[in-house]
């Protein structure tokens, strides 16, 4: 009888050099405090200056999902106290952001589903405060603090979890595309809030949301949005209401808790940060940054069907990662590697083995040049499709050469007819009552002989030849 | 304005005010507030507001990383520091 | 020596008459000496300004001379000096030293000066009589049981007192003018944006701006020309170009126009006005032309201000909550407990106050009201000067409604101090230049002449300033001091 509305906003870090208002470097895991200088730690007298790449990532941001990039977007003051914010004031934007309205597609089983943007806008992260480092005190590191962010916030248009980790993982993707976040979300560069509440099913009155902060993997996202849902709709089926609040989602326990006391008190009192002027952003600029878009996840889409032939299916896999395309299309090229076959062993043995050990593209054991190489021999019959896959598995299991297993161990597929046909012969005469029984019809004794010569061969018969040269002697 | 909103606002701002404190503050923040209120005496519904006295533009600074670590420098006088870490009461969200 | 101007002691300098180390020696003996009476300076830098000047005489005696080699220079408190006590005169940062330096002191030193020390001050420059600084009162050296104005009292008091030839000092709503014009030297706040406010610890960041003090237009015009300029450190800074003051000041006066608002003079001292009258017929002989104009929204200043300036001060001194840097209260249960114990110990009275209205005018439900409201008076308040301005040149005034009052005498009334800055606060909501200069007394006690002008026209003010310098001579007053 509920129907789920679900808004999420979406921190992502920036990955410029240095910080959004400060030259200190963003680099992730220096020791503590090192990378905070005077005006990360709002020292007495300081005062902000913005980053230029900053701004530009944010207009990429905007431009890649159809927003508008608004001229004078202002910065902000959001007042509170907290050990991880040096100033008692993070800068953020309010009343005009960089970047307004947008979209973004989703596409679940085939279905292609819209969902707007409210807004984007360019912010400075906070420090962190770890609390389990000493009994009776929490140590603050302030690194992090002045990384820029954008918070990415949509129009609370998703009606489950899959949607919206969906819609996550295309915003993730993207961001990738753009080339304005390493999208780390172990590292804490992707994080994300979502707003949650319930309506009667029907019904265009939302309910009253409750807000879960920092959820930072696509699981947790899925979890929590669940885990959410079903807590409102406990409430609102024996007939309370929900209380609008901040929630923390707890993966080691799997559940949403108040956090209520912090945070519900807050008046942030916003007002124009008076150190900070209006952005001006120029048509210039944005026509610049325009005709230097990278190919962005939906045309490359299109592309690889029409260029390489392949199916929607297998590209929606390739191009959702944009690493994973480039490794695909490192692969094909100056080469006349069939685009389908290349696709289908990254999808079925590549794949496989990444996620079984959790491995980003750049992690890969494997160069797509050392694949490329396996694949042509696939190619031109110098191995076998079954060989080839005992050798990528020792590629990437012990960083193996796939020269050096080919070439140095002979593993040479046969493709001789005059040899074959020799091993064909012996093994046709030596199992006459095999021969009888498929030539009375049973023709699924054919994969006997086969793997007979196979064995014959160690494995480094071209099945194809054999095949032939089977069918061809056994008619007779 | 009342007793309420001074302990509301004082939490907000983290100034600790004494109960026997509260009536003073209230009556010189309310002979501020008469002063301000001044202003309605002018009509401004057509007016921008301002908030700088100069129509500039933000200027942007070049993505360079110009800062070292100078976290010695910074801690120097501070004694609740272990380890280069700011050390403060737990905090228990 | 001390009688001696900036453009004096830079002649003796250069032409090596008395070494920089001299001249340092001598401020200090002289500080050492007097201001156990004035309480004007919060640090001696002594040790620091003998290296400096040793240095200076060195480059000197190598003919390399900077354009202020060895003039000795007194901060306010405010500015960020590395490696030197910065406690904005207050208990937050009694033990601070700033790990940085201002934009204005970095430029101060490149051009040669030599720190002597930090001056006192009003409490994070809130106040108007130098009474909130945790460092005790100021005493005003025409008379020590008055006050020198503030918020830059101790920079106003010790050039009066001939301590320090000049010294730099910051003005958020007359906190240079009416100290200058308490005290009876010169002060000039310049544009907003003019001079950078990098390392200038902020009280209410849309309006403040550094400045210096002196007891000559001239003077004033040379330390300008060094501190002003486009600096990238602080985004509201301007890319104008930065003219050659002293020369400006100092060409040919030509005719100007000058406005006389009505409105500065209504219910204005009799006296204040006598003496304000008396520098009109000077100045009329002397080639100026005269004019009333109305800035009827002028009045509205103080309450505008007072509500811009505690809310940008309630935002930009959060920074100090014990965690990072000044001063930390023992013994704290929590979070909360460390926060407001350290606040509460650390600021005082006043600093508190306009914390908790500037957290009142932002808080959800009073921003339109007040935040809002006071930013398009501002707005009013500005047209209203534009309007004047293509009218006349120049806008003259007296600089306070009145001379200096007993130390004590308003501590206690918080809105009859605030009135004091109701002829300054106006030109800072506008951000225009403006100066005070001296132009007279009421009885015993200095009275200060403000000269305001167009954005960017410091040049035509100190033109005008030095001017009447040239035809007056209350610049050369001096107070008779106690051990001196």
């Amino acid at each position: 009888m509920w129907e789920s509305v679900i808004g999420l906003e979406i921190h992502v870090q920036l990955n410029t050099k240095s910080k959004i208002f400060s030259p200190a470097s963003t680099n992730f895991g220096a020791p503590q405090n090192t990378q905070a200088c005077a005006i990360d730690l709002g020292m007495p007298g300081v005062l902000p200056v913005l980053n230029e790449e900053a701004v530009i990532m944010a207009i990429k941001f905007g431009i890649a999902v159809g927003s508008e990039i608004l001229d004078n977007s202002i910065f902000a003051r959001k007042n509170y106290f907290y050990p991880d914010l040096p100033k008692g004031y993070q800068i953020s934007q309010y009343e005009i952001p960089i970047v307004s309205g947008g979209a973004m597609e989703i596409i679940i089983n085939g279905k292609s589903k819209i969902i707007n943007l409210t807004r984007a806008h360019l912010e400075e992260d906070a420090g962190k405060s770890i609390h389990d480092l000493y009994p009776n005190e929490s140590a603050i590191d302030l690194n992090r603090a002045g990384t820029p962010l954008i918070e990415i916030v949509s129009e609370p248009e998703m009606e489950n979890a899959e949607e919206a980790v969906q819609y996550l993982k295309n915003i993730h993707s993207l961001v990738q595309y753009l080339g304005i976040s390493d999208g780390n979300m172990q590292e804490g560069s992707f994080r994300c809030d979502a707003n949650i509440s319930l309506k009667k099913k029907g019904s265009t009155k939302l309910g009253t949301r409750a807000e879960i902060k920092n959820i930072n993997s696509f699981k947790y996202v899925e979890s929590a949005i669940n885990h959410e849902i079903e807590r409102q709709a406990v409430i609102l089926d024996r007939g309370d209401s929900v209380v609008q609040e901040t929630r923390l989602y707890d993966p080691s326990k799997d559940e949403t808790r108040s956090m209520r006391s912090k945070v519900e008190a807050n008046d942030y009192r916003y007002f124009p940060d008076p150190d900070l002027l209006p952005v001006s952003i120029s048509q210039e600029l944005i026509e610049e940054i325009k005709s230097n878009m990278p190919e962005l996840p939906s045309a490359k889409k299109t592309r690889f069907i029409n260029q390489y032939g392949l199916s929607e299916y297998d590209t929606i896999i390739l191009v959702s990662d944009r690493e994973l395309s480039e490794y695909f299309e490192n692969i094909l090229k100056d080469s006349d590697l069939n685009p389908k076959m290349t696709a289908n062993w990254i999808i079925t043995e590549v794949l496989a083995l990444a996620k079984k050990n959790y491995l980003s593209v750049k992690d890969y054991p494997v160069s797509s040049e050392d694949l490329k190489y396996l694949l042509s021999n696939v190619a031109n019959e110098t191995i076998s499709s079954k060989q080839a896959k005992d050798v990528f598995e020792r590629m990437w299991d012990n960083k193996e050469n796939p020269r050096d297993i080919i070439e140095n161990e002979g593993m040479k597929q046969i493709s001789d007819v005059g040899e074959l046909n020799k091993i064909v012969d012996n093994i046709i005469k030596n199992n006459y009552k095999s021969v009888e029984e498929y030539q009375s019809g049973k023709d699924k004794l054919l994969g006997f002989f086969v793997g007979q010569v196979m064995k014959e061969t160690q494995g480094q018969g071209n099945p194809k030849i054999i095949n032939q040269l089977l069918k061809e002697k056994l008619k007779k | 304005m009342n007793k309420e909103t001074i302990i509301k606002i004082s939490d907000l701002a983290k100034i600790d005010i004494k109960d026997d404190q509260i009536d003073d503050i209230l009556t010189s923040l309310e002979k501020i507030l008469n002063l301000v209120d001044e202003m309605n005496s002018v009509n401004t519904d057509n007016v921008t507001p301002m908030s700088h006295p100069l129509n500039l533009k933000q200027e942007l600074r070049k993505d360079i990383v110009g800062a070292s670590d100078e976290r010695e420098l910074f801690q120097k006088n501070n004694k609740h520091i272990d380890n280069g870490y700011y050390i403060v009461p737990k905090i228990i969200d | 020596m001390h009688n001696k101007t900036v453009s004096e002691l830079k002649k003796y300098l250069e032409e090596k008459k008395i070494s920089s180390v001299e001249l340092t020696k001598h401020f200090v003996d002289r500080i050492k000496t007097i201001d156990s009476h004035l309480n004007s300076f919060i640090s001696l830098t002594e040790e620091y300004a003998i290296t400096q000047a040793k240095k200076i005489d060195l480059e000197i005696s190598k003919g390399k001379i900077r354009p202020l080699a060895g003039i000795p220079l007194a901060q306010k408190d405010i500015f960020c000096t590395k490696g030197l006590k910065t406690t904005c005169g207050s208990k937050m940062l009694e033990n601070f030293i700033s790990p940085y330096n201002a934009t204005v002191v970095e430029k101060l030193n490149d051009a040669g000066m030599v720190i002597i020390g930090k001056t006192n001050m009003d409490e994070f420059a809130m106040g108007s009589s130098n009474e909130t600084s945790y460092f005790g009162d100021v005493k005003n050296p025409w008379d020590t049981e008055y006050v020198p104005g503030g918020s830059s009292g101790g920079s106003a008091a010790s050039v009066a007192a001939r301590l320090i030839p000049c010294s730099t000092g910051t003005d958020t709503g007359g906190s240079i003018r009416q100290p200058a014009s308490l005290t009876g030297v010169c002060g000039i706040k310049p544009t907003y944006g003019r001079v950078s406010r990098y390392g200038m610890i902020a009280f209410a960041s849309s309006l403040d701006q550094a400045g210096i003090f002196t007891r000559t237009a001239e003077d004033c015009a040379i330390l300008l020309t060094h501190i002003s300029g486009y600096d990238p450190k602080d985004s509201t800074s301007s890319r104008k170009e930065v003219p050659d003051y002293e020369k400006e000041c100092k060409q040919k006066f030509t005719s100007m126009t000058i406005g006389i608002p009505v409105e500065f003079l209504d219910g204005l001292d009799d006296t204040v006005k006598e003496v304000f009258e008396e520098s009109i017929k000077v100045l009329e002989k002397n080639g100026c032309k005269f004019k009333k104009i109305s800035l009827k929204s002028s009045k509205l200043g103080v309450s505008a201000y007072q509500v811009v300036a505690p809310a940008e001060c309630s935002s930009n001194l959060s920074r100090f909550d014990g965690v990072r840097f000044g001063h930390r209260a023992d013994n704290t249960k929590n979070i909360d407990d460390l926060y407001k114990k350290s606040r509460s110990e650390g600021f005082g009275q006043e600093v508190k106050r306009r914390i908790l209205i500037g957290t009142y005018a932002l808080s959800a439900g009073y921003y339109d009201a007040y935040y809002l409201k006071a930013q398009k008076i501002r707005k009013v308040i500005s047209n209203e000067f534009a309007e004047a301005f293509k009218e006349v040149d120049l806008i003259l005034g007296p600089t306070a409604p009145d001379c200096a009052f007993k130390i004590g005498e308003k501590s206690n009334d918080p809105i009859a101090m605030y009135l004091s800055d109701v002829f300054t606060v106006s030109t800072n909501l506008a951000g225009l230049p403006a100066m005070s200069l001296p132009m007279g007394f009421k009885n015993h006690l200095p009275l200060g002449l403000q000269i305001i002008g167009n954005h960017f026209d410091e040049a035509k003010i100190l033109s005008l300033a030095h001017h009447y310098q040239q035809i007056t001579d209350w610049h050369t007053k001096k107070p008779k001091l106690s051990g001196d």
